[in-house]
Protein backbone atom coordinates (compact mmCIF):
# COMPACT_ATOMS: atom_id res chain seq x y z
CA UNK A 1 0.00 0.00 0.00
CA UNK A 2 2.75 2.43 1.02
CA UNK A 3 4.70 1.55 -2.13
CA UNK A 4 1.65 2.28 -4.30
CA UNK A 5 1.15 5.68 -2.68
CA UNK A 6 4.83 6.54 -3.18
CA UNK A 7 4.72 5.48 -6.86
CA UNK A 8 1.52 7.44 -7.56
CA UNK A 9 2.88 10.55 -5.79
CA UNK A 10 6.14 10.22 -7.71
CA UNK A 11 4.28 10.01 -11.04
CA UNK A 12 2.20 13.08 -10.18
CA UNK A 13 5.39 14.94 -9.29
CA UNK A 14 7.00 13.84 -12.57
CA UNK A 15 3.93 15.05 -14.50
CA UNK A 16 4.14 18.43 -12.74
CA UNK A 17 7.63 18.85 -14.20
CA UNK A 18 6.04 19.61 -17.57
CA UNK A 19 5.01 23.22 -16.85
CA UNK A 20 3.87 23.95 -20.40
CA UNK A 21 1.70 26.81 -19.17
CA UNK A 22 4.87 28.79 -18.31
CA UNK A 23 6.63 27.94 -21.59
CA UNK A 24 6.44 31.47 -23.07
CA UNK A 25 6.12 33.44 -19.82
CA UNK A 26 9.00 35.90 -19.27
CA UNK A 27 7.72 37.53 -16.10
CA UNK A 28 10.01 37.88 -13.10
CA UNK A 29 9.17 36.57 -9.62
CA UNK A 30 10.48 38.69 -6.68
CA UNK A 31 11.65 41.13 -9.34
CA UNK A 32 14.58 39.01 -10.53
CA UNK A 33 13.77 35.31 -10.92
CA UNK A 34 12.27 34.28 -14.30
CA UNK A 35 9.01 32.50 -13.55
CA UNK A 36 10.04 29.29 -15.35
CA UNK A 37 13.20 29.10 -13.26
CA UNK A 38 11.31 29.98 -10.06
CA UNK A 39 8.85 27.16 -10.77
CA UNK A 40 11.61 24.59 -11.20
CA UNK A 41 13.60 25.87 -8.21
CA UNK A 42 10.44 25.40 -6.14
CA UNK A 43 10.02 22.02 -7.82
CA UNK A 44 13.45 20.97 -6.47
CA UNK A 45 12.36 21.97 -2.97
CA UNK A 46 9.11 20.04 -3.36
CA UNK A 47 11.13 17.02 -4.57
CA UNK A 48 13.25 17.25 -1.41
CA UNK A 49 10.09 17.53 0.70
CA UNK A 50 8.63 14.51 -1.10
CA UNK A 51 11.74 12.41 -0.38
CA UNK A 52 11.73 13.58 3.25
CA UNK A 53 8.14 12.34 3.60
CA UNK A 54 9.11 9.06 1.93
CA UNK A 55 12.03 8.68 4.34
CA UNK A 56 9.67 9.25 7.28
CA UNK A 57 6.68 7.21 6.15
CA UNK A 58 7.90 4.54 3.74
CA UNK A 59 11.52 3.80 4.55
CA UNK A 60 12.47 0.15 3.88
CA UNK A 61 13.63 -0.64 7.44
CA UNK A 62 13.43 -4.39 6.89
CA UNK A 63 16.20 -4.24 4.34
CA UNK A 64 18.68 -3.16 7.01
CA UNK A 65 17.93 -6.26 9.04
CA UNK A 66 18.18 -8.47 5.94
CA UNK A 67 21.54 -6.94 5.02
CA UNK A 68 22.92 -7.60 8.50
CA UNK A 69 21.96 -11.27 8.46
CA UNK A 70 24.66 -13.73 7.51
CA UNK A 71 24.34 -14.50 3.78
CA UNK A 72 24.40 -18.20 2.93
CA UNK A 73 26.63 -17.50 -0.01
CA UNK A 74 29.27 -14.87 -0.63
CA UNK A 75 30.41 -13.27 -3.90
CA UNK A 76 31.54 -16.10 -6.17
CA UNK B 1 55.29 39.34 -17.49
CA UNK B 2 52.59 41.98 -18.03
CA UNK B 3 52.26 43.90 -14.73
CA UNK B 4 48.44 43.66 -14.98
CA UNK B 5 48.62 39.86 -14.74
CA UNK B 6 48.41 38.65 -11.15
CA UNK B 7 49.85 35.35 -9.99
CA UNK B 8 47.33 35.20 -7.09
CA UNK B 9 44.90 32.79 -8.86
CA UNK B 10 47.79 30.40 -9.50
CA UNK B 11 48.90 30.52 -5.84
CA UNK B 12 45.32 29.87 -4.67
CA UNK B 13 45.01 26.86 -6.99
CA UNK B 14 48.42 25.55 -5.87
CA UNK B 15 47.34 25.98 -2.23
CA UNK B 16 44.13 24.09 -2.94
CA UNK B 17 45.96 21.23 -4.65
CA UNK B 18 48.43 21.09 -1.73
CA UNK B 19 45.50 20.74 0.66
CA UNK B 20 44.27 17.79 -1.39
CA UNK B 21 47.68 16.16 -1.16
CA UNK B 22 47.59 16.67 2.61
CA UNK B 23 44.14 15.08 2.72
CA UNK B 24 45.54 12.12 0.77
CA UNK B 25 48.33 11.68 3.33
CA UNK B 26 45.86 11.98 6.22
CA UNK B 27 43.40 9.47 4.75
CA UNK B 28 46.21 6.98 4.16
CA UNK B 29 46.98 7.11 7.93
CA UNK B 30 43.50 5.67 8.55
CA UNK B 31 44.00 2.87 6.03
CA UNK B 32 43.54 -0.52 7.72
CA UNK B 33 45.53 -2.45 5.15
CA UNK B 34 42.64 -4.68 4.00
CA UNK B 35 41.14 -4.85 0.53
CA UNK B 36 37.66 -4.18 1.99
CA UNK B 37 39.02 -0.96 3.46
CA UNK B 38 40.76 0.04 0.24
CA UNK B 39 37.75 -0.71 -2.03
CA UNK B 40 34.72 0.20 0.13
CA UNK B 41 36.12 1.97 3.24
CA UNK B 42 35.19 -1.10 5.34
CA UNK B 43 31.51 -0.14 4.71
CA UNK B 44 31.83 2.51 7.42
CA UNK B 45 30.83 5.82 5.81
CA UNK B 46 28.20 7.89 7.63
CA UNK B 47 25.37 10.10 6.34
CA UNK B 48 27.26 13.35 5.78
CA UNK B 49 30.26 11.87 3.98
CA UNK B 50 27.94 9.68 1.87
CA UNK B 51 25.91 12.72 0.79
CA UNK B 52 28.97 14.80 -0.04
CA UNK B 53 30.86 12.05 -1.86
CA UNK B 54 27.83 10.98 -3.93
CA UNK B 55 26.91 14.56 -4.79
CA UNK B 56 30.53 15.41 -5.67
CA UNK B 57 30.77 12.32 -7.86
CA UNK B 58 27.55 13.00 -9.80
CA UNK B 59 28.38 16.68 -10.37
CA UNK B 60 31.19 17.11 -12.89
CA UNK B 61 32.91 20.30 -14.02
CA UNK B 62 29.83 20.74 -16.21
CA UNK B 63 27.81 21.72 -13.13
CA UNK B 64 29.62 25.08 -12.84
CA UNK B 65 31.10 25.85 -16.25
CA UNK B 66 28.79 23.93 -18.60
CA UNK B 67 25.55 24.92 -16.89
CA UNK B 68 26.44 28.62 -17.18
CA UNK B 69 27.39 28.18 -20.84
CA UNK B 70 24.30 26.13 -21.63
CA UNK B 71 22.06 28.74 -19.93
CA UNK B 72 23.77 31.41 -22.02
CA UNK B 73 22.85 29.42 -25.14
CA UNK B 74 19.45 27.96 -24.23
CA UNK B 75 18.15 30.10 -21.36
CA UNK B 76 16.43 29.25 -18.09
CA UNK B 77 14.92 26.00 -19.42
CA UNK B 78 18.31 24.35 -18.88
CA UNK B 79 17.52 24.13 -15.16
CA UNK B 80 14.32 22.14 -15.78
CA UNK B 81 15.99 20.11 -18.48
CA UNK B 82 18.98 18.96 -16.45
CA UNK B 83 18.78 20.03 -12.80
CA UNK B 84 15.21 19.63 -11.57
CA UNK B 85 14.83 16.30 -13.40
CA UNK B 86 18.10 15.14 -11.80
CA UNK B 87 16.94 16.23 -8.35
CA UNK B 88 13.86 14.04 -8.59
CA UNK B 89 15.25 11.07 -10.56
CA UNK B 90 18.67 10.76 -8.86
CA UNK B 91 17.03 10.56 -5.45
CA UNK B 92 14.52 8.04 -6.82
CA UNK B 93 17.38 5.85 -8.05
CA UNK B 94 19.28 6.18 -4.76
CA UNK B 95 16.11 5.18 -2.89
CA UNK B 96 14.77 2.46 -5.18
CA UNK B 97 18.02 0.89 -6.40
CA UNK B 98 20.93 2.19 -4.31
CA UNK B 99 19.66 1.02 -0.92
CA UNK B 100 18.82 -2.45 -2.24
CA UNK B 101 22.22 -2.84 -3.87
CA UNK B 102 23.88 -1.66 -0.66
CA UNK B 103 21.97 -4.39 1.24
CA UNK B 104 22.89 -7.11 -1.27
CA UNK B 105 26.49 -5.90 -1.29
CA UNK B 106 26.75 -5.94 2.48
CA UNK B 107 25.10 -9.35 2.88
CA UNK B 108 27.14 -11.11 0.22
CA UNK B 109 30.33 -9.03 0.24
CA UNK B 110 30.09 -7.60 -3.28
CA UNK B 111 32.42 -4.81 -4.30
CA UNK B 112 31.55 -4.35 -8.01
CA UNK B 113 28.46 -4.44 -10.20
CA UNK B 114 29.78 -7.35 -12.27
CA UNK B 115 30.08 -9.55 -9.15
CA UNK B 116 26.43 -8.87 -8.38
CA UNK B 117 25.22 -9.44 -11.94
CA UNK B 118 27.23 -12.68 -12.21
CA UNK B 119 25.43 -14.17 -9.21
CA UNK B 120 22.04 -12.61 -9.89
CA UNK B 121 21.93 -13.97 -13.45
CA UNK B 122 23.88 -17.19 -12.75
CA UNK B 123 26.41 -16.40 -15.47
CA UNK B 124 30.15 -15.96 -15.06
CA UNK B 125 30.41 -14.85 -18.70
CA UNK B 126 28.03 -11.94 -18.09
CA UNK B 127 30.68 -10.23 -15.97
CA UNK B 128 33.25 -10.55 -18.75
CA UNK B 129 30.75 -9.13 -21.28
CA UNK B 130 29.70 -6.26 -19.06
CA UNK B 131 33.19 -5.29 -17.86
CA UNK B 132 34.51 -3.90 -21.19
CA UNK B 133 31.20 -2.13 -21.87
CA UNK B 134 31.29 -0.36 -18.51
CA UNK B 135 34.98 0.52 -18.94
CA UNK B 136 34.39 1.86 -22.47
CA UNK B 137 31.54 4.01 -21.20
CA UNK B 138 33.59 5.39 -18.28
CA UNK B 139 36.69 6.27 -20.31
CA UNK B 140 35.17 9.12 -22.40
CA UNK B 141 33.67 10.45 -19.17
CA UNK B 142 37.21 10.46 -17.72
CA UNK B 143 38.60 12.11 -20.86
CA UNK B 144 36.10 14.96 -20.56
CA UNK B 145 37.42 15.63 -17.02
CA UNK B 146 41.10 15.41 -17.95
CA UNK B 147 40.73 17.64 -21.03
CA UNK B 148 38.50 20.14 -19.21
CA UNK B 149 41.08 20.38 -16.39
CA UNK B 150 43.96 20.99 -18.82
CA UNK B 151 42.11 23.66 -20.77
CA UNK B 152 40.74 25.34 -17.69
CA UNK B 153 44.17 25.67 -16.07
CA UNK B 154 45.55 27.11 -19.30
CA UNK B 155 42.80 29.76 -19.41
CA UNK B 156 43.23 30.61 -15.71
CA UNK B 157 47.03 31.01 -16.00
CA UNK B 158 47.12 32.88 -19.34
CA UNK B 159 49.74 35.60 -19.41
CA UNK B 160 51.53 34.29 -16.30
CA UNK B 161 54.42 32.66 -18.17
CA UNK B 162 54.79 34.80 -21.32
CA UNK B 163 58.24 33.56 -22.23
CA UNK B 164 58.06 29.90 -21.28
CA UNK B 165 54.69 29.22 -22.91
CA UNK B 166 54.32 31.85 -25.62
CA UNK B 167 51.71 31.05 -28.27
CA UNK B 168 50.82 32.83 -31.47
CA UNK B 169 48.01 32.64 -33.99
CA UNK B 170 48.71 31.52 -37.60
CA UNK B 171 48.80 35.20 -38.63
CA UNK B 172 51.57 35.89 -36.09
CA UNK B 173 49.41 37.78 -33.59
CA UNK B 174 49.62 36.67 -29.92
CA UNK B 175 47.24 33.84 -29.02
CA UNK B 176 44.60 34.85 -26.40
CA UNK B 177 45.86 32.03 -24.14
CA UNK B 178 49.55 32.82 -24.64
CA UNK B 179 51.60 32.47 -21.47
CA UNK B 180 49.22 29.96 -19.84
CA UNK B 181 50.33 26.54 -18.66
CA UNK B 182 49.92 24.21 -21.65
CA UNK B 183 46.93 21.83 -21.38
CA UNK B 184 49.18 18.73 -21.31
CA UNK B 185 50.89 20.11 -18.22
CA UNK B 186 47.71 21.18 -16.39
CA UNK B 187 46.01 17.86 -17.15
CA UNK B 188 49.14 16.02 -15.99
CA UNK B 189 49.23 17.90 -12.68
CA UNK B 190 45.55 17.15 -12.01
CA UNK B 191 46.03 13.45 -12.88
CA UNK B 192 49.01 13.23 -10.53
CA UNK B 193 47.15 14.85 -7.63
CA UNK B 194 44.13 12.55 -8.04
CA UNK B 195 46.41 9.55 -8.50
CA UNK B 196 48.23 10.42 -5.27
CA UNK B 197 45.25 10.44 -2.94
CA UNK B 198 43.47 7.53 -4.62
CA UNK B 199 46.64 5.43 -4.81
CA UNK B 200 47.47 5.82 -1.12
CA UNK B 201 44.07 6.41 0.45
CA UNK B 202 41.89 4.14 -1.73
CA UNK B 203 38.19 4.95 -1.72
CA UNK B 204 38.59 6.62 1.70
CA UNK B 205 40.92 9.15 0.07
CA UNK B 206 38.33 9.73 -2.67
CA UNK B 207 35.45 10.09 -0.16
CA UNK B 208 37.34 12.60 1.97
CA UNK B 209 38.60 14.54 -1.02
CA UNK B 210 35.10 14.54 -2.58
CA UNK B 211 33.62 15.96 0.59
CA UNK B 212 36.18 18.76 0.69
CA UNK B 213 35.82 19.40 -3.05
CA UNK B 214 32.02 19.50 -2.88
CA UNK B 215 32.17 22.14 -0.14
CA UNK B 216 34.68 24.14 -2.21
CA UNK B 217 32.70 24.17 -5.45
CA UNK B 218 29.38 24.90 -3.73
CA UNK B 219 30.80 27.81 -1.72
CA UNK B 220 32.76 29.32 -4.63
CA UNK B 221 29.67 29.17 -6.87
CA UNK B 222 27.57 31.06 -4.33
CA UNK B 223 30.32 33.66 -3.69
CA UNK B 224 30.81 34.24 -7.43
CA UNK B 225 27.05 34.66 -7.81
CA UNK B 226 26.88 37.19 -4.98
CA UNK B 227 29.78 39.26 -6.31
CA UNK B 228 28.57 39.22 -9.91
CA UNK B 229 25.02 40.20 -8.96
CA UNK B 230 26.39 43.04 -6.80
CA UNK B 231 28.48 44.40 -9.68
CA UNK B 232 25.43 44.22 -11.97
CA UNK B 233 23.66 46.60 -9.52
CA UNK B 234 21.64 43.91 -7.82
CA UNK B 235 19.51 40.90 -8.73
CA UNK B 236 16.61 42.92 -10.08
CA UNK B 237 18.71 45.18 -12.34
CA UNK B 238 20.66 42.19 -13.67
CA UNK B 239 17.49 40.34 -14.70
CA UNK B 240 15.63 43.41 -15.99
CA UNK B 241 18.54 44.12 -18.36
CA UNK B 242 17.51 41.01 -20.32
CA UNK B 243 14.10 42.47 -21.10
CA UNK B 244 15.75 45.32 -22.99
CA UNK B 245 17.78 43.11 -25.34
CA UNK B 246 16.39 41.23 -28.34
CA UNK B 247 19.20 38.70 -28.06
CA UNK B 248 18.84 38.15 -24.31
CA UNK B 249 15.10 38.31 -23.61
CA UNK B 250 14.15 34.94 -25.22
CA UNK B 251 16.42 33.30 -22.57
CA UNK B 252 13.89 34.30 -19.88
CA UNK B 253 11.48 31.66 -21.22
CA UNK B 254 11.72 28.42 -23.20
CA UNK B 255 9.87 29.15 -26.44
CA UNK B 256 12.33 28.81 -29.34
CA UNK B 257 15.12 27.67 -27.00
CA UNK B 258 14.20 23.98 -26.70
CA UNK B 259 11.43 21.58 -27.69
CA UNK B 260 8.72 20.31 -25.36
CA UNK B 261 9.47 16.69 -26.24
CA UNK B 262 13.17 17.32 -25.62
CA UNK B 263 12.27 18.84 -22.24
CA UNK B 264 10.23 15.76 -21.33
CA UNK B 265 12.64 13.12 -22.64
CA UNK B 266 15.59 14.51 -20.69
CA UNK B 267 14.10 12.66 -17.70
CA UNK B 268 15.76 9.48 -18.99
CA UNK B 269 19.32 10.85 -18.77
CA UNK B 270 19.53 10.92 -14.93
CA UNK B 271 18.66 7.20 -14.84
CA UNK B 272 22.30 6.70 -15.81
CA UNK B 273 23.30 7.05 -12.12
CA UNK B 274 21.73 3.64 -11.53
CA UNK B 275 24.41 2.00 -13.67
CA UNK B 276 27.47 4.17 -12.91
CA UNK B 277 30.04 1.69 -11.57
CA UNK B 278 31.72 4.39 -9.48
CA UNK B 279 28.43 5.31 -7.82
CA UNK B 280 27.70 1.64 -7.13
CA UNK B 281 30.98 1.53 -5.23
CA UNK B 282 30.09 4.65 -3.24
CA UNK B 283 26.72 3.14 -2.27
CA UNK B 284 28.55 0.14 -0.82
CA UNK B 285 30.59 2.36 1.50
CA UNK B 286 27.52 3.24 3.62
CA UNK B 287 27.55 2.01 7.20
CA UNK B 288 23.79 1.51 7.21
CA UNK B 289 20.72 1.91 4.97
CA UNK B 290 19.67 4.81 7.20
CA UNK B 291 22.73 6.74 5.99
CA UNK B 292 21.03 7.05 2.59
CA UNK B 293 18.25 9.23 4.05
CA UNK B 294 20.25 12.44 4.03
CA UNK B 295 21.50 11.78 0.48
CA UNK B 296 18.00 11.07 -0.85
CA UNK B 297 16.49 14.19 0.77
CA UNK B 298 19.31 16.72 0.37
CA UNK B 299 20.37 15.86 -3.20
CA UNK B 300 17.65 18.02 -4.91
CA UNK B 301 18.47 20.93 -2.56
CA UNK B 302 22.19 20.69 -3.29
CA UNK B 303 21.45 20.70 -7.02
CA UNK B 304 19.36 23.83 -6.49
CA UNK B 305 22.20 25.57 -4.58
CA UNK B 306 24.74 24.85 -7.33
CA UNK B 307 22.62 25.25 -10.46
CA UNK B 308 20.31 28.26 -9.87
CA UNK B 309 23.20 30.75 -9.43
CA UNK B 310 24.97 29.35 -12.51
CA UNK B 311 21.81 29.54 -14.65
CA UNK B 312 21.24 33.14 -13.58
CA UNK B 313 24.86 34.11 -14.33
CA UNK B 314 24.47 32.44 -17.75
CA UNK B 315 21.34 34.39 -18.72
CA UNK B 316 22.68 37.66 -17.27
CA UNK B 317 25.72 37.16 -19.50
CA UNK B 318 23.48 37.32 -22.59
CA UNK B 319 22.61 40.91 -21.69
CA UNK B 320 26.01 41.89 -20.33
CA UNK B 321 28.33 40.27 -22.88
CA UNK B 322 25.95 40.21 -25.85
CA UNK B 323 26.51 37.72 -28.68
CA UNK B 324 29.79 35.84 -28.57
CA UNK B 325 32.17 36.31 -31.46
CA UNK B 326 33.24 33.49 -33.78
CA UNK B 327 35.41 30.92 -32.01
CA UNK B 328 34.30 32.05 -28.53
CA UNK B 329 32.92 29.20 -26.46
CA UNK B 330 29.84 29.53 -24.23
CA UNK B 331 31.80 27.41 -21.72
CA UNK B 332 34.03 30.45 -21.14
CA UNK B 333 31.08 32.60 -20.05
CA UNK B 334 31.52 32.01 -16.29
CA UNK B 335 35.22 32.88 -16.45
CA UNK B 336 34.54 35.98 -18.53
CA UNK B 337 31.82 37.21 -16.18
CA UNK B 338 34.12 36.76 -13.17
CA UNK B 339 37.05 38.45 -14.90
CA UNK B 340 35.10 41.36 -16.34
CA UNK B 341 32.81 42.11 -13.44
CA UNK B 342 34.68 41.18 -10.30
CA UNK B 343 38.28 41.82 -11.40
CA UNK B 344 39.46 40.10 -8.27
CA UNK B 345 42.43 37.73 -8.67
CA UNK B 346 41.43 36.16 -5.35
CA UNK B 347 37.93 35.30 -6.57
CA UNK B 348 39.32 34.16 -9.94
CA UNK B 349 41.59 31.81 -7.99
CA UNK B 350 38.75 30.48 -5.84
CA UNK B 351 36.45 29.98 -8.84
CA UNK B 352 39.34 28.16 -10.55
CA UNK B 353 39.76 25.94 -7.49
CA UNK B 354 35.98 25.37 -7.45
CA UNK B 355 35.86 24.26 -11.07
CA UNK B 356 38.85 21.95 -10.59
CA UNK B 357 37.17 20.59 -7.43
CA UNK B 358 34.06 19.68 -9.42
CA UNK B 359 36.17 18.00 -12.11
CA UNK B 360 38.42 16.09 -9.69
CA UNK B 361 35.56 14.90 -7.47
CA UNK B 362 34.33 12.79 -10.39
CA UNK B 363 37.75 11.75 -11.72
CA UNK B 364 38.92 10.18 -8.44
CA UNK B 365 35.91 7.88 -8.06
CA UNK B 366 36.13 6.80 -11.70
CA UNK B 367 39.85 5.97 -11.47
CA UNK B 368 39.20 4.10 -8.24
CA UNK B 369 36.29 2.08 -9.62
CA UNK B 370 38.23 0.98 -12.71
CA UNK B 371 41.04 -0.34 -10.48
CA UNK B 372 38.50 -2.12 -8.29
CA UNK B 373 36.69 -3.66 -11.26
CA UNK B 374 39.86 -4.89 -12.92
CA UNK B 375 41.08 -6.53 -9.70
CA UNK B 376 37.78 -8.13 -8.69
CA UNK B 377 36.08 -8.78 -12.03
CA UNK B 378 39.00 -9.89 -14.13
CA UNK B 379 42.10 -10.89 -12.13
CA UNK B 380 40.36 -12.59 -9.21
CA UNK B 381 37.75 -14.20 -11.47
CA UNK B 382 40.45 -15.69 -13.70
CA UNK B 383 42.93 -16.78 -11.02
CA UNK B 384 40.51 -17.53 -8.15
CA UNK B 385 39.80 -15.56 -4.98
CA UNK B 386 42.17 -17.61 -2.83
CA UNK B 387 45.11 -17.07 -5.16
CA UNK B 388 45.94 -13.59 -3.78
CA UNK B 389 46.41 -12.16 -0.31
CA UNK B 390 44.66 -8.92 0.66
CA UNK B 391 47.92 -7.02 0.20
CA UNK B 392 48.38 -8.43 -3.31
CA UNK B 393 44.82 -7.44 -4.27
CA UNK B 394 45.53 -3.85 -3.21
CA UNK B 395 48.80 -3.93 -5.15
CA UNK B 396 47.01 -5.16 -8.30
CA UNK B 397 44.35 -2.45 -7.93
CA UNK B 398 47.01 0.25 -7.46
CA UNK B 399 48.88 -1.01 -10.52
CA UNK B 400 45.76 -0.90 -12.64
CA UNK B 401 44.79 2.57 -11.34
CA UNK B 402 48.27 3.76 -12.33
CA UNK B 403 47.87 2.23 -15.80
CA UNK B 404 44.37 3.74 -16.25
CA UNK B 405 45.55 7.21 -15.18
CA UNK B 406 48.48 6.98 -17.60
CA UNK B 407 46.34 5.76 -20.53
CA UNK B 408 43.63 8.35 -19.85
CA UNK B 409 46.22 11.10 -19.63
CA UNK B 410 47.93 10.11 -22.91
CA UNK B 411 44.56 9.73 -24.65
CA UNK B 412 43.46 13.08 -23.23
CA UNK B 413 46.59 14.81 -24.55
CA UNK B 414 46.13 13.18 -27.97
CA UNK B 415 42.47 14.24 -28.17
CA UNK B 416 42.93 17.64 -26.46
CA UNK B 417 41.76 19.59 -29.51
CA UNK B 418 39.13 17.13 -30.77
CA UNK B 419 35.75 18.76 -31.24
CA UNK B 420 33.80 15.65 -30.31
CA UNK B 421 35.13 14.70 -26.88
CA UNK B 422 32.51 16.70 -24.98
CA UNK B 423 29.75 15.21 -27.12
CA UNK B 424 31.03 11.80 -26.02
CA UNK B 425 30.22 12.72 -22.42
CA UNK B 426 26.49 12.95 -23.21
CA UNK B 427 26.69 9.61 -25.02
CA UNK B 428 28.28 8.00 -21.94
CA UNK B 429 25.27 9.03 -19.90
CA UNK B 430 22.93 7.67 -22.60
CA UNK B 431 24.76 4.33 -22.60
CA UNK B 432 24.56 3.93 -18.83
CA UNK B 433 20.91 5.01 -18.88
CA UNK B 434 20.20 2.42 -21.60
CA UNK B 435 21.39 -0.27 -19.18
CA UNK B 436 19.20 0.99 -16.34
CA UNK B 437 16.38 -1.51 -17.09
CA UNK B 438 18.92 -4.28 -16.40
CA UNK B 439 19.69 -3.15 -12.84
CA UNK B 440 16.07 -2.26 -12.13
CA UNK B 441 14.83 -5.67 -13.26
CA UNK B 442 17.64 -7.44 -11.38
CA UNK B 443 16.53 -5.76 -8.17
CA UNK B 444 12.74 -6.02 -8.54
CA UNK B 445 11.77 -8.76 -11.03
CA UNK B 446 12.19 -12.34 -9.90
CA UNK B 447 11.39 -13.58 -13.39
CA UNK B 448 14.14 -11.74 -15.28
CA UNK B 449 16.40 -14.30 -16.94
CA UNK B 450 20.02 -14.64 -17.96
CA UNK B 451 19.02 -14.56 -21.64
CA UNK B 452 16.93 -11.45 -20.95
CA UNK B 453 19.96 -9.78 -19.38
CA UNK B 454 22.12 -10.55 -22.42
CA UNK B 455 19.33 -9.33 -24.74
CA UNK B 456 19.13 -6.06 -22.80
CA UNK B 457 22.90 -5.52 -23.01
CA UNK B 458 23.07 -6.28 -26.74
CA UNK B 459 19.95 -4.22 -27.54
CA UNK B 460 21.50 -1.27 -25.69
CA UNK B 461 24.83 -1.71 -27.49
CA UNK B 462 23.19 -1.93 -30.95
CA UNK B 463 20.68 0.92 -30.53
CA UNK B 464 23.33 3.09 -28.85
CA UNK B 465 25.79 2.30 -31.67
CA UNK B 466 23.33 3.25 -34.42
CA UNK B 467 22.33 6.55 -32.80
CA UNK B 468 25.94 7.34 -31.84
CA UNK B 469 26.98 6.81 -35.47
CA UNK B 470 24.24 9.18 -36.65
CA UNK B 471 25.24 11.89 -34.18
CA UNK B 472 29.03 11.70 -34.06
CA UNK B 473 30.40 9.80 -37.05
CA UNK B 474 27.95 10.32 -39.92
CA UNK B 475 28.00 13.55 -41.90
CA UNK B 476 25.18 15.79 -40.76
CA UNK B 477 23.01 17.72 -43.21
CA UNK B 478 23.67 21.46 -43.27
CA UNK B 479 21.61 23.41 -40.75
CA UNK B 480 20.83 20.37 -38.55
CA UNK B 481 20.64 20.76 -34.76
CA UNK B 482 23.82 20.42 -32.67
CA UNK B 483 22.17 17.89 -30.38
CA UNK B 484 20.73 14.83 -32.11
CA UNK B 485 16.99 14.52 -31.51
CA UNK B 486 14.80 11.70 -32.78
CA UNK B 487 11.26 12.98 -33.44
CA UNK B 488 12.08 15.82 -31.09
CA UNK B 489 13.12 13.49 -28.25
CA UNK B 490 16.49 12.64 -26.75
CA UNK B 491 17.98 9.45 -28.30
CA UNK B 492 18.32 7.94 -24.81
CA UNK B 493 14.53 7.53 -24.70
CA UNK B 494 14.63 5.15 -27.66
CA UNK B 495 17.65 3.27 -26.30
CA UNK B 496 15.79 2.63 -23.04
CA UNK B 497 12.60 1.59 -24.86
CA UNK B 498 14.54 -0.89 -27.03
CA UNK B 499 16.56 -2.32 -24.12
CA UNK B 500 13.43 -2.70 -21.96
CA UNK B 501 11.49 -4.48 -24.71
CA UNK B 502 14.43 -6.84 -25.31
CA UNK B 503 14.81 -7.56 -21.59
CA UNK B 504 11.12 -8.25 -20.98
CA UNK B 505 10.36 -10.12 -24.22
CA UNK B 506 13.31 -12.49 -23.94
CA UNK B 507 12.83 -13.05 -20.20
CA UNK B 508 9.21 -14.09 -20.73
CA UNK B 509 10.20 -16.92 -23.07
CA UNK B 510 13.47 -18.20 -21.63
CA UNK B 511 14.54 -20.38 -18.72
CA UNK B 512 13.77 -18.82 -15.34
CA UNK B 513 16.49 -18.42 -12.68
CA UNK B 514 16.83 -21.24 -10.15
CA UNK B 515 14.85 -21.17 -6.94
CA UNK B 516 18.07 -20.85 -4.95
CA UNK B 517 19.00 -17.63 -6.77
CA UNK B 518 15.53 -16.15 -6.34
CA UNK B 519 15.64 -17.02 -2.63
CA UNK B 520 19.11 -15.55 -2.28
CA UNK B 521 18.13 -12.15 -3.65
CA UNK B 522 14.43 -11.89 -2.78
CA UNK B 523 14.20 -13.39 0.71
Amino acid sequence: MKATVVIVAFLILAALHQDFWLWEDKSLVFGFLPVGLAYHAAYSLVAALFWWLVSKLAWPFKIEQWADEEGDDSAS
Amino acid sequence: MDSSVSLTPLFIIIGYLALLLGLGVLSSRFFKGTSADYFVVSRSVGSFLLLMSIFGTTMTGFALVGSTGKAYTNGIGVYGLMASWSGLIHSAVFFAVGIRLWAVGKRYGYVTQCEYFRDRFESKTLGFVLFPILVLLVIPYLLVGVIAAGKFIQATTKGMFPEAFALSLPNGAPHPLSGGLPPWMGAGIICLIVLFYVFFGGLRGAVWANTFQTIVFMVTGVIAFYMISTRLHGLSAASHALLESDFASPRLAREGMMGKMQFLSYCFIPLSVGMFPHLFQHWLTAKSAKNFKLTVVAHPIFILIVWVPCILIGIWATAYLGELGPGQSPNAVLGRMVNKLVESPVLTGFVGAGVLAAIMSSLDSQFMCLGTMFTNDIVIKIFGKDRFSDGQKILIARGFILAVVLCTYLLGVALMDSAHVFDLGVWCFSGFAGLFPLIFAAVYWKGVTKAGAYACIFATAISWGILFYRDILAEKPAGSEDELLVWGAMPVMFIIIVSTIALVAVSLFTKKPTEATVKKFFA
